[in-house]
């Protein structure tokens, strides 16, 4: 663990409270359709005009829709972390709440062989990369055991 | 849907293969002129040019409709070009269907030619947080193969799929390939070879995800009044050209998102964006499933090639591993998928590739498919999907 500040990869995206983390999406303010990432000019429901949006908490806990990792590095903009490259393990989770599918990475240290589709995962922060002044964080998917 | 079918008169492509030299032009000439000389329509007598857009050749590639009527030799034609990802061919065919029915002209050329690079297909330089191409790849890691895995992986936790089916697809394509002088891979595999090779994204291996490929296929249509004029009153017809959006809200992660659309107040629509393309051109066909001898669809990976099965409507969902085995979709089954080899065998050469696959199809009903001809072919569909709500089927008929 680097002492370095911790700041987030992409500003705007996910609330910065370690223990807690909450995706933040944006919610139409006439539909209530959700959006990730936060949409604020139009809501895309073809029965919808809105141009109103309420940005919005997401739900922290959802099932696994799928996963996969990656056992080769994958082109920039993604920046490699370790020389030699590990593989990566990533999945979908679904939010029953806002009805919708979040791709992220899964949690330090998890392989494809400690989950399975339907599986419960909760939001946490984890490393994305370092730079000379930040250490960057970005939400991972964690599998709750069971 | 009403529609007005069109003649496919000749067909014609210059094979696939990955050259450090070469040119997307004259690969596209080279399909062109093979198209022209199995139309028996000298290219003077072209009355519309509609080219397939690729994004990687510079300037020519956008306007690739005028770069091959120059090529060929300005002679006055009306020109179009379309880009829409891997459906782009069948836009450019879609386009030269509707200036024949309008009246606008009697028989176009519609081609599709490119040079793709080497390995991932890469998104842009630059920071752009706004850009869905550069969020998944740099905050999830989220590859092209990745998104095929994850298609992969719901099928064997919910359906019992397995990596040997998965194999089991590539070792037929391959086996239909060896027989195609088109295709870039003509060599056989065996379940262990593809089951030996480097896993790239679990459960998808090196040798079942699709390469990139330099290839130019065209295509000569014309009215069907045309046709008779020319003394091809038999030749197939285009029956059905889909190209439709996908309805709201998309409930798949599809390729290059990172998220769904919510379904909180909308309900998902009862099919979803891979069904709906080929049930719209089905419905435009008057036709079913059932009517079909043969398809050829969009592999990107092994394991995609089992979901067409399911959204092409030749099985039930969940149902498509117990097809496979069957062998019902081997040459000499009852519904063959992908007897050119499939993109196992050729690769991506996107704005050539569904023109491709009609060219395939073409043979076939004309019989003159060789070592792999599906016997008796009648009815064959085509179908795929690529980038940002673009996908395509098209229905070819005797």
């Amino acid at each position: 663990m680097s002492d370095k500040p911790k700041v987030p990869a992409v500003e705007g995206w996910f609330t910065m409270d370690e223990a807690s983390p909450h995706l933040i999406g944006s919610q139409c303010s006439k539909c209530k359709s959700y959006y990730f990432p936060k949409q604020s000019l139009f809501c895309r429901n073809p029965e919808c005009d809105s141009e109103e949006f309420d940005e919005v908490e997401l739900s922290n806990r959802g099932k696994i829709w799928s996963y996969t990792n990656n056992c080769y590095k994958p082109p920039a903009p993604y920046i490699q972390v370790t020389d030699p490259f590990e593989p990566f393990a990533l999945a979908g989770v679904q939010l029953e709440k806002e009805g919708m599918i979040i791709l992220g990475m899964l949690s330090d240290g998890v392989t494809v062989e400690d989950v399975k589709v339907g599986q419960e995962a909760e939001l946490v922060l984890g490393t994305l990369f370092e730079d000379d002044e930040c250490e960057k964080l970005v939400w991972k998917w964690k599998p709750i055991a069971g | 849907m009403s529609n007005q079918e069109v003649a496919i008169l000749g067909v014609g492509m210059h094979e696939w293969g990955k050259w450090e030299d070469g040119n997307f032009v004259a690969y596209g000439v080279k399909a062109c002129r093979d198209a022209l000389q199995d139309a028996g329509v000298a290219w003077k007598d072209i009355q519309m040019v509609s080219g397939a857009a690729t994004m990687r050749c510079g300037y020519p590639g956008y306007v690739a409709g005028a770069t091959f009527a120059n090529a060929l030799g300005w002679q006055g034609a009306r020109v179009n070009t379309s880009y829409a990802a891997c459906a782009s061919g069948s836009q450019a065919l879609s386009a030269a269907r509707s200036a024949i029915a309008a009246g606008e002209c009697e028989v176009a050329l519609v081609v599709g030619s490119d040079k793709t690079p080497k390995g991932f297909l890469a998104p842009q330089k630059g920071d752009r947080p706004d850009d869905p191409d550069w969020q998944r790849f740099r905050l999830i890691g989220a590859t092209n193969p990745a998104f095929f895995a994850f298609y992969a992986r719901r099928r064997m936790d919910l359906y019992g799929a397995t990596e040997e089916d998965f194999a089991r697809v590539k070792v037929k394509n391959a086996k239909n390939g060896l027989h195609n002088p088109k295709a870039r891979y003509r060599k056989e595999f065996s379940m262990e070879s593809v089951l030996g090779s480097a896993m790239v994204c679990d459960p998808l291996r090196l040798f079942e995800i699709c390469a990139t490929s330099d290839g130019a296929a065209a295509i000569v249509v014309s009215s069907l009044d045309y046709a008779k004029k020319v003394g091809k009153a038999d030749a197939p017809r285009i029956a059905a050209i889909s190209t439709v959006t996908p309805d709201y809200p998309c409930a798949t992660v599809e390729m290059p998102d990172i998220a769904t659309d919510s379904s909180a107040s909308v309900t998902v629509p009862a099919l979803e964006f891979k069904s709906s393309v080929p049930h719209a051109a089905y419905e435009e066909a008057g036709i079913g499933p059932e009517d079909l001898s043969l398809a050829e669809v969009y592999d990107l990976s092994s394991a995609l090639e089992l979901d067409w099965y399911e959204n092409l409507g030749l099985c039930g969902q969940g149902e498509a591993e117990k097809l496979l085995r069957s062998g019902d979709t081997e040459i000499g089954g009852r519904i063959p998928v992908n007897p050119s080899g499939g993109l196992a065998c050729f690769g991506e050469a996107v704005p050539a590739q569904a023109l491709a696959q009609v060219c395939e199809l073409t043979w076939h009903l004309r019989g003159e498919a060789g070592a792999r001809q599906v016997e008796g072919a009648k009815v064959g569909i085509t179908a795929n999907q690529g980038l940002f709500g673009h996908g395509s089927s098209v229905i070819v008929k005797k």
